[in-house]
């Protein structure tokens, strides 16, 4: 009782603040949608992607890996330990592909033709491969996500067909989310002479790939340690500690493959020139990967809290950066101009971003999403659940059981 | 078959006639843009005391139809790059991925469409010849079949090596355009990408396109491998497990 007597102020001022990203937002959609890109944007026709690509879709896509990761890693690599954060990360995945297709809708020229790209073919197209991933999915989020929803509603019918396809819907989660984070990196293969070439990489698919790896996990132990704060709930410490180490590997993984990267293509020389790119590049691989890798290859920092938020949270930084650097910071030489995003379009990222904040907040509190929620748990005890499974640190019961039983 | 343009920058004498008769040719709105802009499809750029125009390449493997995910953009048999506006969503891939930069956009429009120089498709169609080569007082603009083109600049150079610069800008850039420069000063002084790549952009993304197929066949027999084996282990456990227990309570 007396918590949420205290935490009054705290939430008030952020409401406000919400709400106020909230009007500028919806100002900067009617700017947009009456006067067109050119008045709430700096896109020109030399440079027609902005902030919105760059951060909205690039980064958007890729602080969403965290679903694929976990669900891959529990349901097909049988870690069941990880089981308990799925709910969560599922969430924010599926928020985030949500999120991504309403920042499309405010980019597209003419948002009214989305569908079109399902329907108007054609193979050669990256984009084309991107938005029938991105489609389906965000289908197949929408159905892991939907077990939490029956079991809120105590539908019993549905959630078993759910229960029934799980394995088939993860792999399917897998490959669509493999093929689709690499093809962001795609996007870029056809502009080789735009992009600077320390980024422009004929292994850009990989690099864009392994990275939301890395950040998928990063990005579970941001929220897990915000909800926890948020919810005064215990964080599962063993849990994230181990998706830092994991996180450790990939990122190493990641610097490998960048060193020998730059080796193959011989252009280390661009890496000691006095440029903004050299300058950006280099803080992108040491603040985003290799900081970050070698903190948490400590145990120390692994199970501190907020030395594991820390990391986690360079982790991201350098990775939008990255997505940046690839999408603007690098693209602006090769495109014989300059760019920098217009108050409105900051709006409408900004806009869009505490949207997400405000629906995970909501979304958390209504439906049973974490392990130690206080909402009742339906239908879910009648469950099998593999013995395995039972493990005292969450009550709560995995969002669908394994289909082999 | 491809038709195109050979633009001789040594006889364009900047009367801009090309760009007056392109802008009655497609209803274009009379104005002084600086640059290609969405009413304007060709300019006649000042490079020094040279004069060139800006136009659309008409690539013969365009970057922007093999990015445009609609296929709003297509490459006609006859040469042309045209676009259907009718099937455009917005994207602006082809502009992000044009390696000449043409595509312009309509930013100040509630539905704004791509505009380009389409090589008078109509006309071309008809068996006509483009408007601006049409408009050009002095034969700077020529239009033509591609092969025979390539085979009168060849011809030029060849007569007066002294004068041109032994390169045909768009004989081999990005695979091949449909309009072709020659010029006695230069290319890259005149403003000219002279870093772009002999082979079709196309092939750098088709390369892992064409792959994907053949990833999501071995992608899922592995992910269900992976599972069977490490759900399988589990089984095996829990019966040792089992087993394990029932010996206690003997
Ligand atoms: S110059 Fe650009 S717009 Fe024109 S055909 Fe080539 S890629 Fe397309
Ligand atoms: S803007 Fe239109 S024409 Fe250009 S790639 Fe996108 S859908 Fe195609
Ligand atoms: S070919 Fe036609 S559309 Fe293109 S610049 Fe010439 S007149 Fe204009």
């Amino acid at each position: 009782m007396n918590f949420s007597r205290l935490r009054i102020p705290r939430i008030t001022f952020w409401r406000a603040v919400v709400a106020v990203f909230m009007i500028l937002g919806v100002y900067a959609l009617f700017v947009r949608y009456t006067r067109g890109l050119g008045a709430s944007s700096h896109m020109t026709d030399l440079f027609p992607w902005g902030l919105w690509i760059g951060f909205d879709l690039l980064c958007g896509v890729g602080l969403a890996a965290g679903g694929f990761t976990i669900c891959a890693a529990v349901y097909i690599f049988n870690v069941e330990r990880f089981r308990p954060i799925i709910r969560p990360t599922i969430l924010t995945s599926f928020l985030g592909y949500l999120l991504v297709i309403t920042a499309l809708l405010v980019d597209l020229g003419r948002p009214y033709r989305i569908w079109h790209a399902l329907v108007m073919w054609n193979p050669h197209s990256v984009m084309f491969e991107v938005a029938w991933c991105v489609m389906l999915y965000t289908t197949v989020l929408a159905l892991e996500f939907s077990p939490i929803v029956f079991e809120k509603f105590k539908l019993e019918g549905p959630l078993k067909i759910i229960h029934k396809i799980s394995i088939p819907l993860v792999i399917l989660g897998v490959i669509l989310s493999t093929l689709h984070q690499s093809s962001l990196g795609s996007l870029y293969l056809i502009m080789p002479t735009k992009l600077h070439p320390l980024w422009y990489s004929p292994i850009l698919p990989i690099f864009f790939f392994v990275s939301a790896v890395a950040v998928g996990l990063c990005m579970t132990i941001f929220e897990s340690y915000l909800s926890n704060r948020a919810f005064k709930k215990k964080l599962e410490m063993d849990l994230l500690a181990d998706l830092g180490k994991i996180a450790v590997v990939v990122l190493a993984v990641l610097l490998v493959l960048k060193v020998q990267d730059l080796q193959y293509r011989h252009v280390w020389r661009y890496l000691f020139q006095p440029t903004q790119e050299a300058f950006l590049y280099w803080i992108e691989v040491t603040m985003g990967i290799i900081v970050p890798m070698v903190l948490l290859m400590f145990r120390k920092v692994r199970y501190h809290s907020f030395g594991l938020f820390a990391s986690a949270l360079l982790v991201l930084l350098g990775f939008v950066m990255n997505r940046l650097n690839v999408s603007i910071t690098g693209m602006t030489r090769g495109s014989m101009t300059t760019y920098f995003p217009s108050f409105l379009e900051i709006m409408v990222t900004v806009m869009i971003v505490s949207l997400g904040f405000v629906i995970f907040s909501q979304a958390s509190r209504f439906f049973p999403i974490f392990a130690d929620s206080k909402e009742p748990v339906g239908t879910a005890s009648e469950l099998p659940v593999p013995e395995a499974d039972r493990s005292e640190s969450f009550a709560n019961r995995p969002s669908y059981a394994r289909s082999r039983h | 078959m491809s038709k195109g343009l050979l633009i001789d920058i040594t006889k364009c004498i900047g009367c801009r006639s090309c760009e007056a008769a392109c802008k009655a040719q497609n209803k274009l709105p009379e104005n002084n843009d600086p640059d290609l802009t969405a009413t304007t499809y060709t300019k006649v750029m000042e490079r020094g005391d040279r004069f060139v125009r800006k136009m659309c390449m008409h690539c013969q493997n365009p970057t922007c139809v093999s990015v445009c995910p609609v296929g709003a953009l297509q490459k006609t048999n006859y040469g042309p790059v045209v676009y259907d506006e009718s099937k455009c969503m917005g994207c602006r891939y082809c502009m992000a991925a044009c390696p000449f930069q043409v595509p312009r956009y309509e930013w100040s429009s509630a539905f704004p469409r791509v505009r380009k120089c389409i090589m008078c498709k109509d006309r071309v169609a008809q068996g006509l010849q483009t408007a601006c080569a049409e408009a050009c007082p002095v034969g700077a603009t020529t239009f033509g079949e591609r092969d025979d083109l390539i085979h009168e600049a060849q011809d030029r150079i060849r007569q007066e090596p002294g004068k041109y610069v032994n390169q045909i800008y768009g004989f081999s850039e990005v695979g091949g355009t449909g309009v072709l420069f020659i010029t006695d000063v230069p290319f890259e002084k005149l403003g000219f990408r002279t870093d772009l790549l002999k082979e079709p952009y196309p092939m750098l993304t088709w390369n892992v396109l064409s792959k994907i197929p053949n990833f999501v066949g071995v992608g899922a027999t592995l992910l269900f491998g992976i599972w069977w084996i490490t759900s399988r282990r589990e089984e095996v456990k829990k019966e040792e497990a089992e087993a394990l227990s029932k010996k206690d309570k003997h």
